[in-house]
């Protein structure tokens, strides 16, 4: 070949690099993101940013601080849409929500919220179920942008169409529209839906347990971990949910190859919903990891 | 220029029939692991069902953290990117979709050119949009091999005409022959 060829290698070293550099001066872990999602998107990064390497975009959010938000941006996952697989949705109302009306209190946990599409969804099936007033939603990121965002819970109004049909689909019992207010090219989620939920920063590579939740949902974000970091995440789910406790995952998340899985027994295969186990062999879960 | 270790497929509108016909005249013996990407936002399950049955190796969904295996046809799922891990396991990705497309085959090319460099053959086939192209001349860079179908006999040309122009091809072919010569190359 006449050209060179790009040097993966190289690549490979700039981009530890990079993640050390995140990690030791702004505390952000990226370490154990599996590589193959967060080299194109650092690649993506060095683009948009006009950077000529992965070295010079390390050199900025090393000297450049207004620059690690833009970083941590770019490196998050901010993709979603209200009741996104209607079946999932739909799964809850018939599955899991008629068993966590037997609670008092219903704690759920929404980690990886993203920019709060599904926190909404969930606080509509809850409305819908009867079961809002006695339910809280935490919702929690480690990007704050997009925490700010789930919150004012603004989208855009070409986006409703979709979700709308989505709603239906997840059985909806109203018309999504009674849901939010459209202006212009927005539509707003009433204040209403967010009176049971707080958005708050955590990040599941780095903080402990959060709370003692009854169900839940964290679709889409371990695909983005290597093994070692989904497997101990999921040991954090199930240490922060209550015996018998629900966990969602997104539809083409397998467990399968995580040693915790023997932890959940499997509700719906299909559409990825577990129960932590009722009875855990106590002396296992003390062993080292 | 190293043996090929994996062939990279990708198509789009009409990519189906293509596929029947590429994926139907593979040879039993390839030990490559075949990776195909044809554009849909739903269940592949039917798709696998239906290739696999014109096919002698067997044809299934690419799930994460599977890992990538010879004599296989592995299929992306609709919604979600298809990567690979330099370890050879697959990876999902549900960042946004590139050209309108997800899975997009750019980003399967373009990781997968990663992980092989130059012991990949990349496949562009029939399609509506131009999605394909860059990861094809990724592979080249890469010094992989390129195949694109004539776009004169695409059910739709615009997919093999814009990887022609923006990546070329070592070889341009007729939709009947580029099974023949993907057994060719994989056996050299």
């Amino acid at each position: 070949m006449s050209t060179p060829p790009p040097d993966t290698e190289l690549e490979r070293i700039e981009l530890d690099l990079f993640v050390q550099a995140l990690g030791r001066r702004h505390g952000y872990d990226f370490s154990q993101y599996a590589p193959a999602s967060l080299m194109r998107r650092v690649r993506q990064l060095v683009q948009t940013h006009h950077c000529t390497s992965i070295s010079q975009l390390t050199t900025r959010l090393l000297h450049e601080p207004d620059f690690v938000p833009l970083v941590i941006q770019g490196l998050s996952v901010p993709v979603s849409e209200m009741f996104r697989d209607p079946p999932v949705f739909l799964a809850l109302r018939e599955k899991v929500l008629p068993l966590l009306a037997s609670y008092p209190r219903i704690n759920i946990w929404q980690a990886g919220c993203a920019h709060g599409q599904e926190v909404y969804s969930l606080a509509i099936l809850l409305e819908e179920a009867g079961l809002y007033e006695r339910s809280h939603i935490f919702a929690t990121d480690f990007n704050p942008e997009a925490l700010r965002l789930a919150h004012e819970g603004i989208y855009p109004a070409k986006d409703a169409k979709l979700w709308s049909r989505n709603y239906q689909e997840a059985g909806g019992q109203h018309t999504l529209a009674n849901y939010y207010s459209a202006r212009y090219d927005f539509v707003r989620l009433h204040e209403r839906l967010r009176r049971h939920i707080t958005f708050t920063n955590h990040n599941l590579v780095t903080d402990k347990v959060f709370c003692e939740a009854h169900l839940i949902l964290c679709r889409n974000v371990l695909i983005y971990f290597s093994n070692p970091l989904q497997n101990r995440t999921l040991e954090l789910f199930r240490d922060s949910l209550v015996r018998g406790g629900y966990l969602c995952l997104g539809m083409r998340e397998s467990i399968d190859f995580a040693p915790v899985a023997i932890d959940f027994s499997v509700i719906d295969a299909k559409r990825r919903l577990y129960r932590r186990s009722l009875d855990l062999p106590a002396e296992r879960r003390d062993e080292p990891a | 220029m190293s043996r090929p270790e994996a062939i990279a497929i990708g198509c789009s509108q009409g990519g189906l029939n293509a596929l029947r016909v590429v994926l139907g005249g593979l040879g039993s013996g390839l030990q490559q692991s075949v990776l195909v990407c044809c554009h849909t936002s739903g269940d592949v399950a039917t798709m696998c069902a239906l290739l696999g049955s014109h096919c002698a190796l067997p044809v299934v969904e690419a799930r994460e953290r599977m890992p990538v295996r010879g004599s296989t046809v592995y299929v992306a799922p609709g919604g979600y990117h298809l990567l690979i891990e330099n370890d050879c396991h697959f990876a999902l990705s549900v960042d946004a979709p590139v050209r309108h497309s997800r899975p997009s085959i750019d980003v399967m090319f373009s990781s997968a050119s990663d992980v092989y460099r130059s012991a990949i053959i990349g496949v562009v086939l029939t399609g509506a949009n131009h999605d394909g192209a860059e990861g094809l001349a990724e592979i080249r860079r890469r010094g992989g091999i390129a195949i694109v179908q004539e776009p004169e006999t695409a059910e739709v040309s615009v997919m093999p005409r814009a990887a022609l122009e923006l990546a070329g091809a070592d070889y341009c072919l007729p939709l009947e022959r580029i099974a023949a010569t993907l057994n060719q190359l994989c056996l050299a």
